[in-house]
């Protein structure tokens, strides 16, 4: 038996908040969820995507942190930001290619998942693969995965020139061997959905006038 | 694809990669809180072993120094000064007798910086060169200049026109 991994299936996720709600029962972290669940396509379908973080082999958040204050545990785990060090600048919430890490107004700290350590380093599962119904994040072996799961476990990701590999793996259909996501300027030059909640705030607002 | 840049992977560390590493074992870094009890632990210590040595100090006496001799009474006559080795042949000490006709003696170190004193019979002081410091003969307490404490005093016995040396008080 091959160690436990966590795998994401986006196409599993049925949007039931359990995964934000057991986020926030942590004991690391109470009162506060880590987790991100996102709506893809509002307007279109009530498909949602849960993501939290996917702790990188080479873990952009920390190499831009100017305060030291993100580290890599030996096992690949990248820790939130040490509370004595985070100076709050947020550079890590931009860096990160999968939007993972969370600025804390309250607190003027970063807070990021930490793959639940305290429960992953003694062998249980992470709070939110727990209590999914549904089982889009799941913490099983490489075994299990492969007799219950049709697709495959990817965790290399392309991000424009970057190539990022992960600790955990996302589930996409058999015979893709790397997520490439195709990386937009910024939000002025492409188009904008309508799902976009800024520009319809705009077109309100030009209506209004 | 040749404009690929692989961002995992072994790779050539900086300098600021040296000093400042991503992962946790090699960040040695100090919390408030370890210093705090560094700092605590570290003056609770000398704390403790200045009262240790105390004790030890209270407790433990070097041996008495035996008593020598030291020369004769009419080697000191009032006004006049000899110097001496008292209790090991390391520690110089000056004898003097007073006009009144009193011997004294005390340790010849300045309290202050280890210079030799020596005596002043006209201003009834002994009198130290060096930073210009001088005791009173009576008491050998600092009576002007930098030092603060006052010279270890050598006891003495006259017995048959010979001066003894028999103690330190410190």
């Amino acid at each position: 038996m091959s160690e436990l991994a966590f795998f994401i299936d986006y196409a599993r996720c049925i949007g039931c908040q359990a995964c934000v709600q057991a986020c926030e029962e942590c004991d690391t972290h109470r009162g506060r969820s880590l987790i991100h669940l996102e709506a893809v396509g509002r307007s279109e379908g009530p498909q949602t995507v849960p993501q939290v973080c996917m702790h990188c082999e080479n873990p952009i958040c920390a190499r831009v942190c100017p305060a030291d204050a993100i580290k890599q545990t030996s096992d690949g785990v990248t820790q939130s930001a040490l509370k004595p060090r985070c100076i709050g600048c947020g550079n890590c919430v931009q860096a990160c290619p999968f939007g993972v890490p969370k600025y804390e107004v309250a607190i003027d700290q970063m807070m990021k998942c930490d793959y639940c350590y305290d429960r992953t380093s003694a062998g249980k599962r992470p709070m939110c693969a727990t209590v999914c119904p549904s089982q889009a994040l799941s913490f099983i072996t490489r075994e299990e995965f492969d007799r219950t799961r049709r697709g495959v476990a990817v965790n290399t990701f392309r991000f424009g020139r970057e190539i990022v590999r992960t600790k955990v793996y996302v589930v996409l259909p058999a015979g893709t061997e790397r997520l490439d996501v195709r990386v937009t300027p910024g939000p002025a030059a492409g188009a904008v959905g309508s799902d976009d909640v800024a520009r319809l705030l705009e077109e309100v607002e030009a209506d209004g006038r | 694809m040749a404009d690929e840049r692989p961002v995992a992977g072994p790779r050539a560390r900086h300098r600021h990669e040296e000093d400042f590493p991503i992962e946790w074992e090699r960040d040695h870094y100090v919390t408030r809180r370890e210093f705090a009890k560094f700092l605590t632990l570290g003056s609770g210590l000398l704390a403790a072993a200045n009262v240790l040595m105390a004790i030890v100090g209270r407790l433990w006496r070097p041996a008495a120094p035996v008593a020598a001799r030291i020369g004769r009474s009419a080697d000191v006559p009032p006004g006049g000064s000899m110097l001496f080795r008292y209790p090991t042949p390391e520690d110089p000490c000056i004898v003097l007798r007073e006009g009144t006709g009193e011997l004294r003696a005390y340790s010849q170190i300045c309290t202050h910086l280890s210079c030799a004193v020596v005596h002043r019979p006209d201003r009834d002081e002994l009198f130290c060169p060096c930073h210009r410091g001088s005791f009173s003969t009576t008491e050998g307490r600092p009576t002007a200049g930098p030092p603060t404490r006052r010279l270890p005093r050598i006891r003495l016995e006259e017995r048959g026109g010979e001066i003894f040396a028999v103690g330190v008080e410190a």
